[in-house]
C-alpha cells in the first residue's frame, strides 16, 4: 500500500524546471533509495515533500495516506509523520543535544528514556553527549547520528534521510544503517537521497532520477546496476531506454 | 524603607537560595532587601561588611592573601513590594592568590516602579580569580530600572570572569557599564544574555582594556529581542600590549518588531596585539527552524527552543 504518492510534480527555480513531471509511490515500510547523479533533483524533492520554504510553488500534488499535503506547512506535516534529515545538519549554540532530541517528544510519558536510547541506537553514549550542544564542537558525522538519533525518537511515519552517509566514517555508517533498519522495523518508511551504492543497497526499491525526471525504478539490484555501471558520470543521454536495457 | 520578615522569604524563595544554603556555616551569603541587610554569613578568609544606606546598602568583600573561598558566596538582592529604590554600593577586594566565586540573586518580583542601581568597584590583586555571576529575576510587568556600573582591576596573572543572566521576567530598562583593565597575563571574560519582549530596553556598554603583555579578554553578549523590545550594544576590546589577545562577539536574534544594534570597536595599539570581532544580528536561522519543523515543532515554539539554546 502506498503511503506518499508524488503526482506529476514539477518544481521551478529561477524559470528552470528542476522536478519535471515526477509520479512516484512510495510503500508503506518499505525502504526505498531516490538514487542519481549531482543536480538531479532528488534533494530538491525530499525539501518539497517536507514542503520547505522556497519548494513551495509546485504544480501536481503530493498525497500522504491519501490525501492531499500540498498546502500544508512543514511542521503541520512533520505532525502528520514526515521528517527530513538534512545532508548537512544544522548547528544549534548552546541547545543540548537533549533538549535536541526531545523536541518532538514534548508532553510524552518517558521522553528522557526515549532520548537516552536513541541515542544508544545511533552508537552515542548518552553520558558523553545528552549535555553538550549540537553546535560547532561536533563533528558533521556527530551531528549526522543526533540528527539520526531525533528521527528515530520521533518514530515517523515517514523518514527522508538525505545522503546519510556523507562525512559519516565506515565505523559510524553501520549505525546509520542499523537505524535505517531499525527505523523499518518500527513500521516507518524510509527514503534514502543518495549517490551511493552502499546506502542504495541498504533498500528494498530505488528510483533512478535524472534532469528531474524518473529515468526508472524498480528493484534495488537493477536501479544499482545501472547506475554504478552507466550513470557516474552522468551524460544525460545514458538513459536505459537509450541503451536499450531491460525496464 | 522597612522590610518584612515576609517580605525576606518571598525573596529568599524567589531566589532560589533554601535553608539549606543559608545555614551552611561553610557557605558565605549576605541577603539585602531594600536597604536592610536581613542576614549574613561568612568564613575564614573571606570578610564582609555590609552597612545601610537611606537608599541602599554599601557592601564591602574582602579574601585574604592566598585564601580560597571553596563554596560560591551567595548574594542576594532584591526589593519585593511594587515600587522602591535600591542602590548598592560594592567594593571587592580580591587579594593576592585568593580565589572566590559569587553567586548574586537579584529578585524583583513584583517590581511596577523600581529602581536598583548597582555601583562596583572589583580589585583583583596578582594571581587573583574572581568570578561573578548575576542572575535577575524580575516581574512580568517590565516595571524596573536596573543599571549595573562597575569598574574592575585586574593585576597581574588574575582573572576575572562575570556572567549576567536576565532571562525569567521582563527586563524594563537595563542599562550595563562595565570597564575592566588587565594587567600583565591576566584573564577577563565579560557574558550578558538577555531576553527582551515588549517595550523593554536593553543598553549594554562593556569595556576592555588589556594593557599588559599577554593579557586576555573576551566580550560576549547573547541578546534576543521580541514584540517591540529593543537593544544597544556597545562593546570596546583595546589592546596595548605585545601578546594581548581579545574577542569581541555580539549574537543577537531579533523577532516580530524589535531592534537590535550592536556596535564593536576594537583598538589594537602595539603591532604584536590582536583582536577581532564577529556579531551576528537577525532572525532566527532558517535551517535551525526548518530542523525543528521537521519535527513537528510550531514556527513559535521551535524560536522558543533556539532563543533558549542561543541564551543558554
Amino acid at each position: 500500500m502506498s503511503i506518499l504518492q508524488i503526482r506529476d510534480l514539477e518544481l521551478r527555480l529561477s524559470g528552470k524546471p528542476i522536478l519535471d513531471g515526477l509520479t512516484m509511490d512510495f510503500m508503506e515500510n518499505k525502504v526505498h533509495a531516490v538514487v542519481g547523479p549531482n543536480g538531479a533533483g532528488k534533494s530538491t524533492l525530499a525539501q518539497t515533500i517536507m514542503g520547505l520554504s522556497g519548494y513551495r510553488e509546485i504544480s501536481g500534488d503530493i498525497l500522504f495516506q491519501g490525501e492531499s499535503i500540498r498546502e500544508l506547512e512543514p511542521d503541520e506535516r512533520a505532525r502528520k509523520g514526515i521528517t527530513l534529515a538534512w545532508q548537512e545538519p544544522a548547528r544549534f549554540e548552546g541547545l543540548r543535544i537533549r533538549d535536541f532530541i526531545g523536541a518532538s517528544l514534548r508532553g510524552k510519558e518517558k521522553a528522557g528514556d526515549l532520548v537516552f536510547d536513541a541515542l544508544k541506537k545511533v552508537g552515542m553514549e548518552p553520558s558523553i553527549y545528552l549535555d553538550r550542544a549540537v553546535d560547532r564542537t561536533l563533528s558533521g558525522g556527530e551531528r549526522k547520528k543526533i540528527e539520526l538519533a531525533s528521527i528515530l525518537a520521533m518514530k515517523p511515519k515517514v523518514a527522508i534521510l538525505d545522503e546519510p552517509d556523507s562525512g559519516i566514517d565506515i565505523d559510524s555508517l553501520e549505525h546509520i544503517f542499523e537505524a535505517v533498519k531499525l527505523l523499518r522495523k518500527g513500521g516507518t518508511t524510509v527514503l534514502l537521497i543518495t549517490h551511493s551504492m552502499a546506502v542504495l543497497e541498504q533498500a528494498e526499491h530505488a528510483f533512478l532520477l535524472c534532469c528531474g525526471k524518473v529515468q526508472d525504478e524498480g528493484p534495488t539490484k537493477k536501479i544499482g546496476d545501472y547506475f554504478g555501471k552507466k550513470c557516474v558520470p552522468c551524460s544525460h543521454k545514458n538513459l536505459p531506454e537509450a541503451n536499450g536495457d531491460e525496464r | 524603607m522597612k522590610s518584612s520578615s515576609a517580605d525576606a522569604g518571598k525573596l529568599l524563595d524567589l531566589a532560589g537560595l533554601d535553608a539549606k544554603t543559608l545555614h551552611d556555616p561553610d557557605a558565605a551569603h549576605v541577603v539585602i532587601h531594600e536597604n536592610t541587610v536581613l542576614g549574613s554569613n561568612t568564613v575564614p578568609g573571606l570578610h564582609i561588611e555590609a552597612v545601610s544606606l537611606p537608599d541602599g546598602v554599601k557592601a564591602t568583600i574582602r579574601v585574604e592573601k592566598g585564601k580560597i573561598i571553596k563554596k560560591p558566596v551567595h548574594l542576594c538582592f532584591g526589593v519585593v513590594p511594587k515600587t522602591g529604590t535600591q542602590r548598592i554600593i560594592m567594593e571587592a577586594f580580591m587579594e593576592e592568590n585568593s580565589r572566590a566565586s559569587i553567586l548574586a540573586h537579584c529578585v524583583f518580583p513584583f517590581a511596577e516602579d523600581v529602581r536598583h542601581l548597582m555601583e562596583g568597584t572589583i580589585h583583583i590583586a596578582k594571581g587573583a580569580w574572581y568570578s561573578y555571576y548575576e542572575r535577575h529575576i524580575h516581574s512580568p510587568q517590565g516595571g524596573i530600572k536596573v543599571y549595573p556600573k562597575a569598574s574592575v582591576t585586574v593585576e597581574e596573572g588574575g582573572t576575572f570572569t562575570t556572567e549576567f543572566e536576565l532571562l525569567k521576567g521582563r527586563v524594563g530598562l537595563i542599562d550595563i557599564d562595565y570597564e575592566v583593565s588587565c594587567g600583565k597575563d591576566a584573564v577577563m571574560e565579560m557574558v550578558a544574555r538577555i531576553s527582551g519582549t515588549g517595550d523593554d530596553v536593553i543598553k549594554i556598554q562593556e569595556t576592555g582594556h588589556l594593557l599588559g603583555e599577554n593579557a586576555r579578554g573576551v566580550l560576549r553578549s547573547k541578546i534576543a529581542v521580541r514584540d517591540d523590545a529593543r537593544a544597544e550594544i556597545y562593546n570596546k576590546m583595546t589592546a596595548s600590549a605585545p601578546y594581548a589577545r581579545g574577542h569581541v562577539d555580539c549574537k543577537e536574534i531579533v523577532q516580530d518588531r524589535a531592534k537590535a544594534m550592536a556596535v564593536p570597536v576594537v583598538e589594537v595599539n602595539h603591532p604584536r596585539a590582536h583582536i577581532t570581532h564577529e556579531a551576528a544580528i537577525g532572525s532566527v536561522d532558517s535551517k535551525q527552524l526548518e530542523t525543528l519543523l521537521a519535527r513537528g515543532l510550531t514556527e513559535d515554539e521551535a524560536v522558543e527552543l533556539i532563543i533558549q539554546g542561543m541564551l543558554s
